[in-house]
């Protein structure tokens, strides 16, 4: 009695509203722009100020900024109304991911520090950085493998 | 398949009711219509689960108050909320010295206390009983969906789920308004896995109820004076209206749903409407239940309908059934 009913899936197919994805991609794109190119903005305002410092020192130096601003902007509940505007635009850059572990630590404070807060901080960070590691490693066996057979 | 409609042979009556909405609700359409408003959906609490909770325990409070009851002048209360075990409900209750049942059917609960209610008042045990439902935004995303501060977008099919309480006194002396039917539906499923996509989900339960009660009570669409579903929201009640088109019912002005009325859709950005237990139990103790006390409406069909998920369930990949009960409403 209650099988998929393939005669109302196509119904609602093409009878229910669907995602503008021009129009939010345009948004995307602009906002993804935008905040890379503070990023950029505070690279180069590093590079400026501390002129004694390696690249690496202040790509990391300029993630860490992102990542702070990222923070208190989730905390006064900013970014969540950027993020509906701009949808993958301020997911993907290194600031999605900071608002995605400040949010659930800022939503599970109530059930306490550890069980609460701790416990769930990754809840949907989780998979990013398991897939993160777990690709970094394979990449490590690879370069391992081709550098001992090529002698690279 | 056997009809599930009963007619109450007692007059079972609304004594009176009691609304409490959040501050996105006050400031839609019905706004004027609700007992009370608050203007912070934190309450002064700690959390939202608290907050809602809060919320709960005045409406029934303001609702005692209101018809100059104690506690023990209620024989029961059959209430119930979307949180994890119904807790909202369950904690609510041990401020208040009335016997309890908590029910659940996602956002058709209101129905189902409500005919629960009915079916024990014409039993004969039970004089006055209390039905109430809450929701509350915050405490609704974080039970189905992602956490308050996460930046993602809601899909144009989303809806906002209603902050708010609903309560109704339902009781044996007679009243303006009489619950005269009911019907009950069953679980549903056409196999939308699509969880956000809630109008489709629920509008074949919908149509089955509404198709049983009519067959099961003998009466058209054309003897109520308003249709109201629960929270199908705009895209699902065209829905509701197309699939009932297929069978021959036409359903014309008189229809409308709890979610679209609840909100401006154009102006309060919530997706296709209003939902969550406390839509349609809001809106209809406040607006309908004025509108039907002052005459304008004198037969209503309330059709709260539900989507029957959890998160566990929908990323198992389960389908999202949907449920539906009728109750019908006349002036006495």
């Amino acid at each position: 009695m209650n099988e998929p009913n393939e005669a109302y899936l196509k119904l609602i197919k093409e009878k229910m509203p669907k995602s503008k994805h021009l129009l939010t991609m345009f948004r995307a794109f602009w906002t993804g722009g935008t905040i890379c190119c503070i990023g950029q903005a505070f690279t180069d305002l590093y590079t400026y100020l501390f002129s004694e410092m390696g690249e690496n020192d202040v790509a990391a130096l300029t993630t860490i900024t992102l990542i702070a601003i990222t923070a208190v902007l989730t905390g006064f509940g900013i970014y969540d109304k950027i993020g509906a505007y701009a949808g993958a635009g301020s997911i993907v850059p290194i600031t999605g991911f900071a608002n995605s572990v400040v949010s659930p630590a800022v939503e599970h404070k109530r059930e306490g520090v550890v069980f609460g807060l701790c416990a769930n901080m990754f809840s949907v960070a989780g998979p990013v950085i398991v897939f993160g590691i777990s690709s970094s490693v394979i990449v490590g066996f690879i370069v391992i493998i081709f550098r001992g057979a090529f002698g690279g | 398949m056997k009809n599930h409609t009963v007619f109450f042979k007692s007059g079972i009556y609304i004594e009176d009711t009691a609304t409490i909405v959040g501050p996105k609700e006050a400031e839609g359409p019905l706004g004027r219509y609700f007992d009370k408003s608050v203007c912070d959906d934190l309450l002064g609490q700690k959390s939202h689960e608290k907050a809602e909770i809060r919320l709960h325990i005045s409406a029934i409070r303001y609702l005692l108050n209101k018809t100059g009851h104690k506690d023990g002048d209620v024989d029961l209360c059959i209430s119930g909320d979307l949180l994890d075990e119904i807790v909202g409900a369950s904690l609510t209750m041990r401020e208040f010295d009335i016997p309890f049942m908590g029910v659940y059917n996602a956002c058709a609960t209101f129905a189902e206390s409500l005919i629960l209610a009915a079916s024990l008042i014409d039993g004969g045990n039970f004089e006055r009983i209390i039905c109430s439902t809450s929701s509350h935004f915050c405490t609704a995303e974080r039970q189905y969906r992602y956490p308050l501060e996460l930046g993602n977008q809601r899909t144009p099919l989303s809806q906002w789920t209603a902050t708010g309480v609903g309560a109704t006194m339902l009781n044996r002396v007679k009243g303006k308004i009489r619950i005269d039917c009911a019907t009950i539906g069953r679980v549903v499923d056409y196999g939308v896995k699509d969880a956000n996509d809630m109008g489709a989900c629920m509008a074949p339960a919908a149509r089955e109820t509404l198709l049983a009660h009519l067959e099961g009570s003998s009466r058209d669409v054309d003897y109520y004076d308003l249709i109201l579903t629960g929270d199908l929201g705009e895209a699902g009640s065209g829905l509701l209206r197309l699939l009932m088109e297929e069978k021959g019912v036409k359903l014309g002005e008189k229809y409308r749903d709890c979610g679209v009325l609840l909100f401006n859709k154009a102006a309060q950005d919530v997706g296709q409407g209003g939902s969550g237990a406390a839509c349609s139990s809001s809106v209809f103790n406040s607006y309908v239940y004025k509108k039907m006390m002052c005459g304008e409406l004198k037969r209503v069909l309330l059709i709260p309908t539900g989507a029957l998920c959890s998160k566990t369930s929908t990323l198992q990949g389960e389908s999202v059934p949907g449920i539906a009960h009728a109750v019908s409403f006349t002036l006495a």
